[in-house]
């Protein structure tokens, strides 16, 4: 393998840093989405309900190359001279609305599935609705998500690959590279699976493990 | 935002739609094919068999399916025996390669699926099958099988769409297929956000189309709810019993 120990090493960690950022900015703003969803006018409604279908019936590929080419395109335009886009950035941006996306579905889904009882009985205690939602459908809802949420998690880790095509170093450019230049792509390509495929395990377990600390209550 | 560029993408880009739809089809019927067995021996089979197929589904689905196209397509080449062997005219071809990713992809998302689906059938419907003497080859097709293909068949819907979605990664290995058309066209037009807007929409309506397809078969297949209402009722309702029947005398 060469020298390419170090930058797998490397690549890992930018492979784990675009995962984390973009899934806990997807997770923010699917959050968001769900709880505007559930409340507000039918307008809004079906503004996130056209948003959730796009990103959700459209190739992460393409948000992926859309939002890379398209940003520079348009970075340049605003800026009156050639700015490109750095990948990363690319890359959390289109991870962020694919994972908003699903995690709205996710959220929604799970939202709908607190029985309606339970508002009711906190609207009856005088909880105002900050409270309804931080103490009694919150804490309901998040258990109730937390299988599909994990499995969101585990296909995020999965799509960040496909920031390689724009050129982020991560575990499978250095993989590409390595197996271009050492004329080895078996060795090189078996050792990217392996790290990812540790990568979910990883992730894995952790929801396993969140699931069996967390469990849906009332169940 | 160019308009005439996006006329031309939207005459350009449906000459992939046929690629697109030829991968996806092929590798979600091979895939379809490969898991219903796959299914039934990690579902029934002896824990050896099992842990068998839960180790295939589980590297397939733990691993991106971009590094296994890379895998296949550039990987394989390095050995000396693939490439001595008959199997080299298919694996040198990015179209052969993308399909057998695609479907060995998709026969372990479906197995999956569908053993979930076989698990959930109700342990009663079999054990009458037995009671009535059928033999198990014959209540795995006609008992178990239906049950639980109309059980799995919305998230089954979700794997169409994926397998939709993820043939666009067929462009990295130069096939030009709806996402190879695109990046061709904006490699010359320097257009990127038109072109990528008319393949999205394009996929968009692809994925659409396939939501329904299935969301018809769903309500097609389903029998529990109200299973007799497939025909009108031939017989007048009989009168509710409060009512006076006996016309009043005069």
């Amino acid at each position: 393998m060469g020298g390419f120990t170090t930058q797998f090493i490397v690549a890992l960690n930018v492979t784990i840093g675009l995962a984390l950022v973009s899934g806990c900015l997807g997770t923010a703003f699917g959050l968001f989405l769900a709880i505007s969803k559930g409340t507000a006018q039918p307008r809004l409604n079906s503004v996130v309900t056209a948003y959730t279908t796009v990103v959700r019936g459209v190739p992460e590929l393409l948000i992926i190359l859309l939002i890379y080419f398209g940003g520079t395109t348009l970075a340049s335009k605003i800026a009156g001279r050639y700015v490109e886009v750095n990948a990363f950035t690319a890359g959390v941006i289109a991870l962020s609305v694919v994972f908003s996306g699903y995690a709205t579905e996710v959220f929604r889904g799970a939202i709908a599935a607190v029985p309606a009882g339970q508002t009711e009985a906190a609207k009856a205690l005088g909880l105002n609705a900050w409270q309804r939602w931080m103490f009694v459908i919150g804490p309901q809802m998040l258990r109730l998500a937390l299988p599909a949420y994990g499995n969101l998690w585990i296909s995020l880790f999965k799509d960040t690959a496909l920031v390689s095509i724009v050129g982020l170093t991560d575990i499978m450019r250095v993989a590409y590279v390595g197996a271009g230049s050492l004329r080895a792509p078996l060795t090189f390509y078996l050792a990217a699976s392996a790290l990812y495929l540790s990568l979910t395990t990883v992730t894995l377990l952790s929801i396993r493990l969140a699931e069996r600390r967390y469990p849906a209550l009332g169940r | 935002m160019n308009l005439g560029l996006m006329l031309d993408a939207l005459v350009v880009l449906p000459s992939g739609i046929g690629l697109t739809l030829t991968l996806t089809v092929l590798s979600l019927t091979a895939g379809f094919l490969l898991s219903v067995p796959l299914a039934f021996m990690r579902a029934f089979g002896r824990p050896g068999l099992s842990l068998a197929v839960l180790s295939y589904t589980y590297v397939i689905r733990g691993t991106p399916m971009l590094v296994q196209l890379f895998l296949l397509y550039y990987g394989l080449g390095q050995i000396e025996a693939v490439r001595a062997s008959i199997f080299w005219v298919i694996l040198r071809d990015p179209f052969w390669c993308a399909l057998l990713t695609f479907s060995l992809n998709s026969a372990a998302h479906t197995t999956e699926i569908l053993c979930r689906g076989l698990q959930s059938v109700p342990k009663g419907v079999t054990e009458a099958a037995t009671s009535l003497g059928l033999k198990r080859f014959q209540i795995a097709r006609l008992v178990t099988f239906p049950i639980a293909f109309r059980i799995s068949l919305p998230a089954y819907g979700n794997e169409v769409v994926g397998m939709i979605k993820g043939s666009s990664l067929a462009s990295t290995v130069t096939l030009l297929e709806i996402t190879g058309m695109a990046r061709q066209m904006v490699s010359t037009t320097f257009a990127p956000y038109e072109i990528f807007i008319v393949a999205g929409a394009i996929y968009l309506s692809l994925t659409s189309i396939a939501v329904k397809a299935i969301q018809l078969l769903e309500r097609r297949l389903s029998t529990d709810g109200h299973p007799v209402h497939r025909r009108k009722p031939r017989l007048r309702p009989a009168l509710p019993d409060h009512e006076i029947t006996t016309p009043p005398l005069p």
